[in-house]
């Protein structure tokens, strides 16, 4: 040892700090500040005095909780709220029923193809939103779409799919396309994890492949299925680049379609930062409850089956 | 039948699953997962199919003929495409490159100071800054995007390539990657060696300890860059002038004009498929130098 023991524990000691500056840094600038900057956005008002004109004609004055109660009572955020809470319930169960139901195909034995339809389902992963509803958005209308012209040759009914009802299952469809394949990867790494001693045992206890996989592989990777579900629903609350890109193909879907929506137009289409604040706080405030109310639901599970 | 239960039956020999079928056995293809996965793959593929075969369609033939036979107007889409407001499309190619590879970059710089950090020494405060960083995965980006905004129009840089920069540097799913593959892959007495040996903790990080992490860090930038590229809403908030925007907003533009001009789908399908096309490019190559599991942070140790 040629350095003072003094000198090489004091740089122990302050080297983990000096390499963290950089992202402490940039956390505090670009998310704490931003959120602090929000919450306090979402507490004043403009204050516009005579007809408006002026040095000193608008005052940006405290506004208490004015702006939250006005958000709540915004029958469009409500609506937007409802709207996504639909989209959320069909996206969130078909696109992790899909990852496992692939991943455990994957996963079994003398599966063919394997490695092709790996990367073929993992594919619109890298396929930007925009881009991918961009896509869809063409297969969904009626001029352009293979699914018209074979439904027009076969005289069949050609359902509308960029309005009402079923501009949901369109929506959906684009979420479930692009985040199936990710998923899947995350299901499947974990299924990959389980030991080969477990297989032996169930077929030792004359158990089927179907067996297999809901009483073991299944329980099994549990915890990955609650991070996916945890990511899905959280990426489900904060649906934007989708709508947005689907608007100029339909009448149908309103700029205040999601909350997130509802937010931007507040923001920057009538200019009211303030009510756009305090919506922003409450739908982080919203994807708070619900994502550590759920992660302390899967928790207590856990527990409890550890258990047993 | 319970996992306990299970663990108590005898091991086998061999420990890959297939060596306890018999040897005739494994031949046969399993029908079901096969045709599943086949059909996966075409529901996934069918839309990139689709676009492939939708730009080599002329304006005409778009609307005419079957949409899965190709047409004959490619070239001269992409020359529509490249004169399209003096080949603008390009630019929005090059920003989104520009974007992509220089915020994966720095990105990755700081995931691995911050994985390493975290990983390898014990210090006040480290769970609860790993904590609070991750807590950032939680925050709806509209939320950090509008105060981001009016926090860059202060310092009067909004509409400039830093303001879709400088927000997207810092990743908490990147620093919790980098965490994991700092923890598997550099073994605590490499860098009590490096200690003993005099080495100071910089030149340990950046001569020992980072080249452990490569292959983890490689999946940090990809999928940074991924993240990046796929971005809409920041340059969406922060862009005005078009000749900075990235693909995914000039596409956005193009269709938006599109609606009321359908002459210009053709230009939109064509901009999309050579969009999409760089991005598979890519995943095709680094795909064997790069393993999908560890994009789910599983490190084989």
């Amino acid at each position: 040892m040629k350095l003072p023991a003094r000198r090489t524990s004091h740089g122990v000691k302050g080297a983990p700090y000096t390499f963290l500056i950089p992202a402490t840094l940039l956390f505090l600038l670009f998310f704490a500040l931003p959120i602090g900057y929000a919450v306090w956005l979402s507490f004043r008002k403009v204050r516009v005095s005579g007809l408006g004109l002026g040095a000193g004609a608008r005052e940006e004055v405290w506004a208490g909780l004015e702006n939250y109660t006005g958000a709540l009572s915004d029958s469009e955020l409500l609506n937007g709220a409802l709207r996504v809470l639909g989209y959320g319930c069909i996206v969130v169960p078909v696109m992790l029923g899909l990852a496992l139901l692939f991943a455990l195909m994957l996963d079994s034995e003398k599966v063919r193809l394997a490695p092709f339809t790996r990367l073929a389902i993992f594919l619109p992963y890298a396929v930007p939103g925009v881009v991918a509803a961009l896509l869809w958005g063409f297969l969904y209308l009626p001029d352009v779409s293979p699914f018209y012209f074979v439904l027009d040759r076969l005289g069949l009914p050609q359902p509308d799919l960029l309005d009402g009802g079923p501009l949901y299952l369109a929506l959906s469809n684009i979420a479930v396309w692009g985040g199936t394949g990710f998923n899947m990867i995350v299901i499947y790494t974990a299924l990959r994890a389980i030991p080969a001693e477990v297989y032996e045992a169930a077929k030792l206890d004359g158990a089927t492949p179907l067996q297999t996989a809901l009483r073991i592989k299944i329980p099994m990777v549990a915890p990955s299925l609650v991070l996916t579900f945890f990511f899905s629903i959280i990426a489900t609350l904060q649906v934007f680049s989708e709508p947005t890109t689907l608007k100029p193909l339909t009448n149908s879907v309103a700029t205040t379609w999601s909350p997130l929506m509802k937010v931007y137009q507040d923001a920057f289409g009538k200019g009211d930062i303030h009510a756009a604040a305090a919506q922003a706080t409450l739908i982080a405030l919203a994807t708070l409850v619900l994502s550590f109310g759920f992660l302390r639901a899967a928790n207590r599970r856990n527990k409890q089956e550890a258990a047993r | 039948m319970s996992s306990p239960a299970l663990r108590k039956a005898e091991p086998p020999a061999g420990t890959a699953r297939e060596t306890a079928l018999g040897p005739g056995r494994r031949r046969r293809i399993a029908m079901v997962p096969t045709v599943t996965l086949l059909l996966g793959a075409l529901y996934c593929l069918l839309p990139v199919a689709w676009v492939v075969i939708a730009s080599t369609k002329s304006g005409a033939e778009l609307f005419s003929t079957f949409t899965f036979w190709p047409g004959t107007g490619f070239a001269d889409n992409l020359s529509d495409l490249n004169a399209y407001r003096d080949g603008v499309y390009w630019r929005w190619m090059g920003n989104s490159a520009l974007y992509a590879v220089l915020g994966a970059l720095l990105s990755t710089c700081v995931s691995a100071f911050s994985g390493y950090a975290l990983a390898v020494y014990r210090f006040r405060g480290r769970e609860t800054l790993f904590n609070v960083l991750l807590a950032g995965v939680l925050m709806p980006p509209v939320i950090l995007a509008i105060p981001q905004y009016l926090l860059l129009a202060q310092a009067d840089l909004t509409d400039s390539y830093l303001s879709v920069l400088l927000p997207q540097i810092l990743s908490p799913y990147g620093v919790y990657l980098a965490r994991i593959y700092a923890a598997a892959a550099v073994p605590a007495d490499v860098v009590e060696a490096g200690r003993m040996d005099g080495a100071g903790e910089w030149r340990i990080f950046s001569r020992v300890a980072l080249p452990m992490m490569v292959p983890g860090l490689v999946t940090v930038f990809l999928f940074q860059f991924v993240a990046i590229w796929n971005n809409f809403l920041l340059p969406y908030i922060m862009l005005s002038d078009d000749e900075k925007f990235p693909i995914t907003l000039g596409l956005h533009t193009l269709l938006e004009q599109g609606a009321n001009t359908p002459a210009l789908y053709t230009l939109v399908i064509t901009g999309a498929f050579l969009a999409v096309f760089p991005l598979v490019a890519l995943f095709l190559v680094v795909q064997r130098f790069w393993s999908l599991d560890l994009l789910s942070g599983a490190v084989k140790s």
